[in-house]
């Protein structure tokens, strides 16, 4: 039975891992459209937070000063952005895409003239990556019907950022939901005005979510360099931090629905690869192009309202400015 | 050593004590606008005060001030005696200032729990707060009669509660001294009673209560004192117990007013507007109008009364078109409107049907536009905008100009931000916008909600004049004493349906009272009869 179920196993495995940046993004992304900054800046602080692991990691030959690094230069993007739509409330959707064209310059310029390998950093070694977690008696449980499977083949043996992005979600959840910070964050999203008046500064309240914002991306940038790529490849976030995004919305802004949907978007991913130049009776060859762009069809699908409403929090992208 | 001299002093002696609150020379400019000017007060603990003064005369800038909300550009603060810096709303509530604001500062999408507890969560997790907050609003329904459901939310209260929940939000974080920004704007009647009750309750209790209202009649009944400002400056201060209405209208306004405006007999004309059967659902399905039917005739005001929430808005809504007729027919100005033919409100202005919104905010106005191109919200298709493609700017902020001489707009300055005006200047824009339009039909709903004295004389007068010119008018207010001052006829609305009607000379506010309330008035004497006759 084993043999025949492990291909679906396999298929899954790949979707926890593809999903995994993604749910770190769309988690930053909540936390900040929750405050009310639109944050299409996930993308650069992932890529970012990519090539610093990678930079680092590979001068250093150490992972966790990789992390570390990353979590640095994705807080710093997320600065800059709050310090443009924030302090000198300026626009955000603009703020976000300055980023991402900074972050997409920088990366390859400065790994140009740091490695001299044409914007990439040296393949990494096994010892300057994460290694594999394998979870206590997994290879005990591999023979127990699908269960043991399950456990050994699907839970177990994954890098350590999957397992973080894993526990960011009910983290997340907690932190919005059962924190007087969550609270905090909730109310200023939507009636900014009624924080303020409040007595609670609305400017501190959204530096801090964009600053864990950064924090999360920080760490998907380390993954994709670091634990599931070997190294850093010049614009290696392809467009992960846009369909994150996507995925936030998909999940109106709650965090479980937004992790289900990273997962139906890795799974989606993973499906395709799986599928390519495989004849499909009736269709002909699979469709790949096709499943790939199934994610942002969904989305906007969702957004014209087909799946209940999904409605953004009231006061995002619209500067809080007092006096007039 | 000193130190303890005055402190002993100060117990022992029969000082009186401190005011709550001393404001000096408090100035503040928006750009251009002078909102306060050098403004003193002087509020004694223990006191209700009340602030009266014409719109844009800067009320709301110089509480704000207190607040914290907004930073003076110059003066001093001082509570309880003590200067203080207040430089945001955390300084005041720590100084124990608590505020409800004109327009009310609650989120929404969440809960009355939710609401009450920002700001004071008491500790990272919530857990503990909200068993406490729970407790401590029983504890206040219980002391005060302010009953809430602490997990509605709050977009589904209707706004009598939602005040309620920002009157719960000061006294939860301990105010001793309550701002209330026009509290009653948005208030029946009989809910600005029940806030009054509960705001002598608080003064019993020592809390010291500020007092923003355009109802000189509320001023009579609870203030002790009361203070005028007038462009930006204190103008007077009066005990209430040694003043009136009229003198406080003149010196409010720097002239005497009119409280209830002229109106004289006119024949009407012909029937313009006849609505036959109208029935409508909301997006729930439940009936919000029911087999209304009624003739509007040129050179009439037609007055619907009722208590808020009876259907004189959707009425509004289906008759000026932004709602299609679902049952029923309507006959305008020789058109027939009804669920195949369709109009939109375009369609309808261009048959001369004008419309002002309840809502000035959501409807009237589009907030960061300018004055200018508010003016022209509707009619920018007519020659009003210019002609051809393009909006000719000059001609409109020329005729906008004139508008605001002739409606008095304060600051009369074409370019200002719609957003920037104060509520009852916002609504002279709109009642000049569609007044202007010289309609056939004018819809008009609260006209005078959060609107000075000065201003309601003039928008009173103004939609007499129209009449005269012929104009059919339907007037939709819950102010009972507009309806009954400005109407030719009174149609009485409750729960969806017409239940009465009178004409001007006959109208009983008491009759008319009970129809609101939905008792029938001829049934209701003979309960009144029988038990005065068995006491
Ligand atoms: N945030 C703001 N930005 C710019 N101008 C403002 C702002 N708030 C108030 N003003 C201006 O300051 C003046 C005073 O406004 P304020 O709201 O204090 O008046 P008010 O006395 O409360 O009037 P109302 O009775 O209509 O509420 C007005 O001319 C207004 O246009
Ligand atoms: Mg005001």
């Amino acid at each position: 039975m084993n043999e025949v179920l492990l291909p679906f196993i396999l298929t899954l495995d790949a979707t926890l891992r593809l999903a995994t940046p993604l749910i770190l993004c769309a988690m930053a992304g909540l936390l900040s459209e929750r405050s009310g900054i639109i944050d299409i800046s996930l993308e650069g602080k992932l890529l970012s937070g990519a090539f610093a692991a990678a930079a680092v990691s590979t001068v250093t030959g150490n992972v966790y000063m990789g992390l570390g690094m990353a979590i640095v230069v994705s807080v710093a993007m997320a600065l800059i952005h709050g310090f443009a739509c924030i302090t000198h409330r300026g626009n955000q959707i603009i703020s976000g895409l300055a980023v991402n064209i900074l972050a997409s310059g920088l990366t390859v310029t400065i790994g140009f003239a740091a490695f001299r390998q044409g914007g990439q950093t040296p393949p990494l070694s096994a010892d300057e990556r994460f290694g594999p977690i394998i979870l206590p008696f997994a290879d005990a449980l591999r023979d127990v019907p699908l269960i043991g499977l399950l456990y050994s083949e699907l839970l177990s043996g994954h890098k350590l950022i999957v397992y973080i992005a894993l526990i960011s979600v009910p983290l997340v959840a907690w932190l919005l939901f059962k924190t007087r910070f969550g609270l905090r964050l909730r109310a200023v999203g939507e009636v900014p005005e009624a924080v303020d008046s409040a007595g609670i500064s609305v400017t501190w309240l959204r530096y801090r979510a964009i600053i864990l914002a950064g924090i999360l991306c920080g760490i998907a940038g380390a993954y994709l360099s670091t634990a599931h790529g070997a190294g850093f490849v010049r614009e290696m976030s392809a467009g992960k931090g846009y369909i994150a995004l996507a995925a936030m919305i998909f999940g109106k802004w709650r965090p479980w629905s937004a992790m289900g949907a990273c997962l139906l978007f890795g799974f989606l991913e993973a499906a395709s690869s799986r599928m390519q130049g495989v004849e499909l009776p009736l269709i002909g060859q699979t469709p790949v192009d096709l499943i790939l762009i199934l994610p942002y069809i969904l989305t906007v699908v969702l957004l014209a309202g087909f799946f209940g409403r999904a409605v953004p929090p009231k006061a995002i992208g619209e500067p809080y400015v007092k006096e007039h | 050593m000193t130190g303890q001299d005055t402190h002993h002093g100060m117990r022992g002696g029969d000082v009186s004590p401190p005011p709550a609150v001393e404001l000096r020379r408090i100035n503040k400019r928006f750009g251009r606008v002078h909102a306060n000017r050098d403004i003193d007060l002087t509020i004694d603990a223990g006191t209700i005060t009340g602030i009266i003064g014409e719109n844009g005369a800067g009320k709301s800038t110089l509480v704000s001030i207190l607040y914290g909300f907004y930073s003076a550009d110059s003066g001093d603060i001082l509570i309880d005696g003590t200067p203080v810096a207040l430089t945001s709303t955390a300084d005041a509530i720590r100084c124990g200032i608590g505020m409800v604001h004109q327009h009310f500062m609650l989120v929404p999408t969440m809960s009355v729990l939710d609401n009450v507890m920002l700001g004071r969560e008491g500790g990272f997790t919530l857990t503990d707060g909200i068993s406490k907050t729970r407790k401590r609003l029983a504890q206040l329904s219980e002391d005060y009669g302010l009953e809430i459901d602490p997990d509605a939310l709050v977009q589904d209260l209707p706004v009598g509660l939602q005040q309620r929940v920002e009157i719960l939000k000061a006294l939860l974080r301990g105010a001793r001294i309550l701002i209330l920004d026009e509290p009653t704007g948005v208030l029946t009647p009989q809910e600005a009673d029940r806030l009054f009750e509960i705001l002598r309750m608080l003064k019993q209790d020592g809390v010291t209560i500020l007092l923003i209202t355009h109802k000189l009649r509320e001023i009579m009944a609870i203030t002790d004192d009361v203070n005028v400002m007038r462009h930006g400056q204190m103008v007077a201060h009066r005990k209430t117990k040694d003043t009136n209405r009229e003198d406080l209208a003149r010196l409010m306004v720097g002239r005497d007013v009119l409280f209830t405006a002229k109106y004289h007999e006119k024949e009407p004309g012909a029937p313009i507007l006849e609505i036959d059967a109208l029935t409508h659902h909301d997006s729930r399905g439940s009936t919000v109008l029911s087999d209304i039917s009624f003739t509007l005739r040129a050179g009439e005001i037609l007055g619907i009364a009722g208590v808020s929430g009876n259907g004189q808005s959707q009425l509004l809504d289906v008759l000026s078109g932004i709602e299609p007729v679902q049952e029923g027919t309507i006959r305008v100005a020789g058109e027939v409107i009804d669920s195949r033919n369709r109009r939109d409100p375009t369609a309808l202005r261009q048959v001369g049907v004008a419309h002002i919104p309840e809502d000035r905010h959501h409807r009237g106005l589009v907030l960061p536009f300018s004055a200018a191109e508010s003016s022209i919200l509707g009619y920018h298709l007519t020659d009003v905008a210019g002609s051809g493609l393009f909006l000719d700017l000059q001609k409109i902020e020329a005729r906008c100009a004139d508008l605001m001489q002739r409606y008095d707009v304060r600051p009369p300055d074409p370019q200002w931000r719609s957003g920037g005006f104060s509520g009852g200047n916002q609504q002279k824009i709109v009642v000049a916008r569609e007044i202007a339009a010289s309609p056939q039909v004018l819809l008009v709903g609260q006209p005078t909600r959060g609107v000075d004295i000065g201003a309601i004389e003039f928008i009173h007068k103004e939609l007499l004049a129209a009449r005269d010119r012929g104009c059919a008018i339907l007037l939709v207010s819950v102010e009972l004493d507009e309806i009954m001052a400005l109407s030719d006829r009174i149609l009485v609305m409750n729960a969806g349906r017409i239940v009465g009607e009178t004409a001007h000379g006959e109208a009983d506010p008491n009759r008319i009272g009970l129809m609101m309330a939905g008792i029938d008035p001829n049934n209701a004497r003979d309960i009144t009869v029988q038990e005065t006759g068995a006491a």
